[in-house]
């Protein structure tokens, strides 16, 4: 179980991001985070990454405090993850070369992972000669190299166009469920966070706190996006994201 | 090709090559003046040259200046990457700030005094002032990484060392690189300065000699040769940056 205790963050230059987090997620469980922008989203999983210190407040994983990068969580950015100075196997594998992997292994690990996200034959290309949607790809594979047990995501998929997005959200499902991990993911698209989120978190806006969680436990399936359940939600989502805004 | 970042083929460099022969010769036949002779009769006494010392001269010139470079590289690169580190730059940067902006040229006096007036002082005196290029320029790139690429590599575990292996120096060498290809032109001028006086080696040597014999062609040839060598580094300087930063120019 992943847990927020009271988080608070206050930037050195006086910004309030984040005023008393709290909230749970657990094993296996996926949660969505949205929020208005500029509420502290990004502030609040890098505070979950163990990168950024919360002011007050702490983070805790199995019930131990989080103190720094942990080795069971990885972290997938919205379009700046990859290295572009590094081919796509070389990005993929960093994680386990810093790990200290044997190459044998790496290229075992990374091969499996390019051909399950259907990257099989861009090895050796750069960042730069992938679309945006293939980028995506080899950035899910570099945070699954490490076999996190906690998935942590910020708007990996808001650069994308609709098709390309509603493609990759099937596979975060597909992925979710096969490997049983705890999914922590920010956006903010409401349809996203319905369609991904078993729990959906609302944020305020800045400084933002918790103005509601939602329950979403329909979710699970690619053909739910088209039930009259998921509209039901997603106006729900809507609701108290206007709610906050008054 | 891919146009904007395609490299100019051979071909174009003959064209260039032509085109500079082209005014050369025009000029010259317009000015009708000993002081510029014509791209001809400056290619025959290059080529007379080559059969007597020239090249023995342009090799000794490579030499200091090929130092003078390498030296100024390996010093400082180091420094402008650990400015990265705060805690570092606290101490660099107000020696930079005072230190760049003087023209070190006018230090020679003091580094013969110290260094004698060999090939020593030669390449001090062009390390120097190559150095403090390539340190503003690289202090510069390493303070300014942007931290979406930190991220990535903290949430791994990276830390240290690795940091600079997988980040900071791959952004910095492009701009490293580039700073030395701009570089080239001021420590070929400085190594015509420190070569032309108390030395009788080196093209700066050849090109005062000439001048004092007032053999022009003479003069031209040693110039060309000058000009050949600050086109060779340039190129190699060029190719290194296509191979070691492919990443940039796909
Ligand atoms: N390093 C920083 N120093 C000072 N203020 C910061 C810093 N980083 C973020 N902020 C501020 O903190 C607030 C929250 O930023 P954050 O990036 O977490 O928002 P967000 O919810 O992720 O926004 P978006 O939806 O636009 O990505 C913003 O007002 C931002 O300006
Ligand atoms: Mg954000």
């Amino acid at each position: 179980m992943i847990e927020a205790r009271g988080i608070t963050k206050i930037y050195p230059d006086g910004t309030r991001a984040l005023e008393n987090i709290n909230f749970e997620v657990q094993n296996g469980e996926s949660c969505a985070v949205i929020g208005p922008s500029g509420c502290g989203k990004t502030t609040l999983l890098l505070i979950f990454s163990g990168i950024l210190e919360p002011t007050a407040g702490k983070v805790l994983i199995e019930g131990k405090d989080l103190t720094s990068p942990s080795q069971e969580l990885a972290l997938i950015f919205q379009d700046y993850g990859l290295f572009p100075w590094k081919t796509v196997y070389e990005n993929v594998s960093l994680g386990l070369q810093l790990r200290g992997f044997g190459k044998r292994e790496r290229t075992e690990i990374v091969s499996s992972l390019l051909k399950e996200l259907g990257l099989q034959g861009f090895e050796t290309n750069y960042p730069k000669q992938l679309s945006g949607g293939m980028q995506q790809r080899v950035a899910f594979a570099r945070a699954l190299a490490l076999n996190p047990r906690i998935l942590l995501m910020d708007e990996p998929l808001s650069s994308l166009d609709a098709l390309t997005r509603e493609h990759l959200q099937n596979l975060l499902l597909r992925l979710w469920k096969q490997k049983g991990m705890t999914m922590l993911l920010v956006t903010h698209s409401i349809e996203e966070a319905v369609f991904l989120g078993k729990k959906v978190i609302v944020l305020s806006p800045r400084p933002g706190r918790v103005i509601k969680t939602i329950t979403n436990p329909y979710m699970g399936d690619v053909q739910y996006r088209t039930t009259e359940v998921f509209f039901e939600k997603c106006r729900e989502v809507r609701q108290s994201l206007d709610g906050g805004a008054i | 090709m891919q146009g904007s970042k395609a490299e100019p083929r051979w071909w174009s460099y003959l064209i260039a090559a032509l085109a500079i022969y082209g005014i050369w010769h025009a000029l010259s036949v317009l000015l009708n003046s000993i002081a510029l002779p014509t791209p001809l009769t400056v290619l025959f006494a290059f080529i007379a040259g080559l059969k007597k010392d020239l090249i023995s001269h342009l090799l000794i010139s490579t030499f200091r200046i090929a130092c003078g470079i390498t030296l100024a590289f390996s010093l400082a690169v180091p420094v402008g990457l650990l400015c990265h580190e705060r805690s570092v730059d606290k101490f660099v940067a107000p020696l930079i700030y005072m230190l760049y902006p003087i023209p070190h040229i006018v230090l020679l006096p003091v580094i013969i005094l110290l260094f004698g007036i060999g090939d020593l002082s030669k390449i001090i005196m062009i390390e120097i002032i190559v150095f403090f290029q390539i340190l503003v320029t690289t202090r510069d790139a390493s303070r300014n990484i942007s931290t979406n690429y930190f991220y990535p590599l903290l949430s791994m575990g990276a830390r240290g060392r690795e940091i600079y292996e997988h980040v900071i120096i791959p952004v910095c060498i492009p701009k490293i690189l580039t700073a030395m290809r701009i570089s080239v032109g001021t420590s070929i001028a400085v190594l015509f300065f420190v070569e032309s006086f108390a030395t009788t080696h080196g093209l700066g040597y050849l090109i005062m000699d000439a001048w004092s014999r007032a053999n022009y062609p003479d003069l031209y040839a040693a110039i060309v040769m000058m000009a050949l060598l600050g086109f060779g580094i340039y190129l190699m300087l060029d190719r290194i940056e296509k191979r070691v930063c492919r990443w940039v120019y796909i």
